[in-house]
């Protein structure tokens, strides 16, 4: 790793101070995808900014229809929220399934969110739910959040803060997993919500996208089988060593049958 | 430079360390418990897992900064008096080791386990441990430890087992 500078930020207000007056400064959330980037000397910021312990930051509320979870709360605490869990199973269920115990220890709901890597789980249900992701200086809708890969919406020196679910009538998501480290090869997060049915999909594609097709077959029947005639096109889709893009558009299809099963 | 405060087995320590330095060389160059292991160096195989406020984490994805203030509990703090902790001794009777480079990160990944699922399936195991690899085993004595770990634990050691 090369050196750096560490500075624990003691509230939300000098995390942005301290970006404002740094151009090369960034924020250290579960350090989950920063710290392996960094010793691998991909990235060379400083100073890293640890927003981790800070309050304004942590929580999880329900109330008026929504879900607003805070950007530094943990995976393991989604996952295990009483409240998560009964207002919207299906994102303790995504945030279980997410890397091993000891990353989700420690990975954050802003940094997966900020990170925005193709194959992460939590932008499929921020996308599919219509989430909203609150900043240090705006609200911005999940639709114009994500901007494909590792991009975001997201400004120099803006933070996210937390992120509000409107709750579904029903949701279920369903991945099938890279063996080794757990990201979606193919994620597929189904939501019946009151604007309709919203199918999202994370791994296939260099970002997170929703699949209209599949939208407008469930919104006429909400059973697997209505995705049966569906074909996904595999032009745009991402191919690796791990699996050519024919194979993810076939996953695509069968990730969104198990979540329309387990609706 | 930072200076850091940390509870590592109980002990108080202050030290004052470079930014960059991860959590995993403050326990194994500064304060010599070398039981936790540096295996993949990538975040990937669990071998450097320690417990960070009572939660299981790999050492060596976290700065020692980040861990300012914490308690910590590596391997060398499982034995008490002489006396292995029961899933050590889990290991020990289920043959849940070969090499045992993997093993003090598994051990700690398996009290994360049981402490948060006192009473886990195969399955719940299989997907408790997916932060460790280990080499040698193929994993079913290390399923069987983790099984024979909860009787323990749970003070059902004169079973050998509950099925
Ligand atoms: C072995 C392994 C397996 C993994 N498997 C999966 C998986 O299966 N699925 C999955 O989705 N992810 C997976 N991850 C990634 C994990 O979920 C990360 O925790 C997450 O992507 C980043 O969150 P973090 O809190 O660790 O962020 P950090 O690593 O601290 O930061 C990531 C980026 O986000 C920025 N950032 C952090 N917080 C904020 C904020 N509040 N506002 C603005 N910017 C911010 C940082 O500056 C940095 O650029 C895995 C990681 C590892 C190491
Ligand atoms: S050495 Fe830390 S995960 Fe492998
Ligand atoms: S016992 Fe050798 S790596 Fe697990």
């Amino acid at each position: 790793m090369y050196s750096f500078h560490y500075i624990e930020a003691k509230s939300l207000k000098e995390a942005g101070d301290l970006l404002a007056a740094n151009p090369d400064a960034k924020l250290l959330a579960g350090g989950m995808t920063l710290i392996p980037t960094m010793k691998a000397r991909l990235a060379q910021p400083s100073p890293l900014v640890d927003i981790a312990g800070l309050g304004e930051l942590t929580g999880i509320e329900l109330g008026d229809g929504k879900l607003v979870i805070g950007a530094a709360t943990k995976h393991h605490d989604v996952a295990t929220s009483g409240v998560v869990k009964k207002a919207i199973p299906a994102l303790a269920r995504l945030a279980g399934l997410i890397g091993d115990p000891q990353v989700r220890n420690l990975g954050t709901l802003g940094g997966s969110v900020a990170n925005n890597d193709p194959a992460a789980d939590y932008p499929a249900a921020v996308l599919a739910l219509g989430a909203t992701v609150i900043t240090t200086r705006r609200e911005i809708a999940a639709e114009d959040y994500f901007q494909g890969m590792f991009a975001t919406a997201l400004e120099p020196g803006e933070i996210v803060v937390r992120l509000s679910f409107p709750i579904p009538r029903r949701a279920a998501y369903a991945k099938f997993p890279h063996p080794a480290s757990g990201y979606a090869m193919a994620g597929v997060f189904i939501a019946g919500t009151a604007n309709g049915v919203r199918v999202a999909v994370t791994g296939a594609g260099p970002g997170v996208f929703r699949w209209p097709d599949a939208e407008a077959a469930l919104a006429k029947n909400m059973n697997p089988a209505a995705l049966d005639a569906l074909v996904v096109a595999a032009d745009d889709l991402n191919e690796d060593l791990h699996a050519p893009r024919e194979y993810r558009a076939h996953l695509v299809k069968v990730m969104a049958q198990r979540a329309a099963a387990a609706l | 430079m930072t200076t850091i405060e940390v509870t590592v087995n109980g002990v108080n320590y202050s030290r004052e360390v470079e930014d960059r330095m991860l959590l995993v060389n403050l326990l194994r160059d500064e304060l010599g418990l070398t039981g936790t292991h540096i295996g993949c160096d990538t975040s990937q195989c669990g071998c450097c897992t320690v417990h960070v406020d009572g939660r299981a984490v790999k050492s060596c994805s976290m700065l020692a900064a980040q861990a300012n203030g914490a308690e910590i509990v590596t391997i060398e703090g499982m034995a008490r008096n002489g006396a292995l902790h029961p899933i050590q001794q889990a290991f020990t009777e289920c043959h849940g080791l070969q090499c045992g480079f993997c093993t003090p990160g598994m051990i700690m990944a398996v009290a994360g386990l049981l402490k948060d699922n006192p009473d886990p399936s195969d399955e719940e195991i299989v997907h408790g441990l997916e932060g460790n690899l280990c080499r040698c085993t193929g994993y079913i004595n290390i399923v069987k430890a983790v099984k024979r770990g909860a009787e323990l634990l749970c003070g059902n050691g004169d079973k050998s087992s509950r099925r």
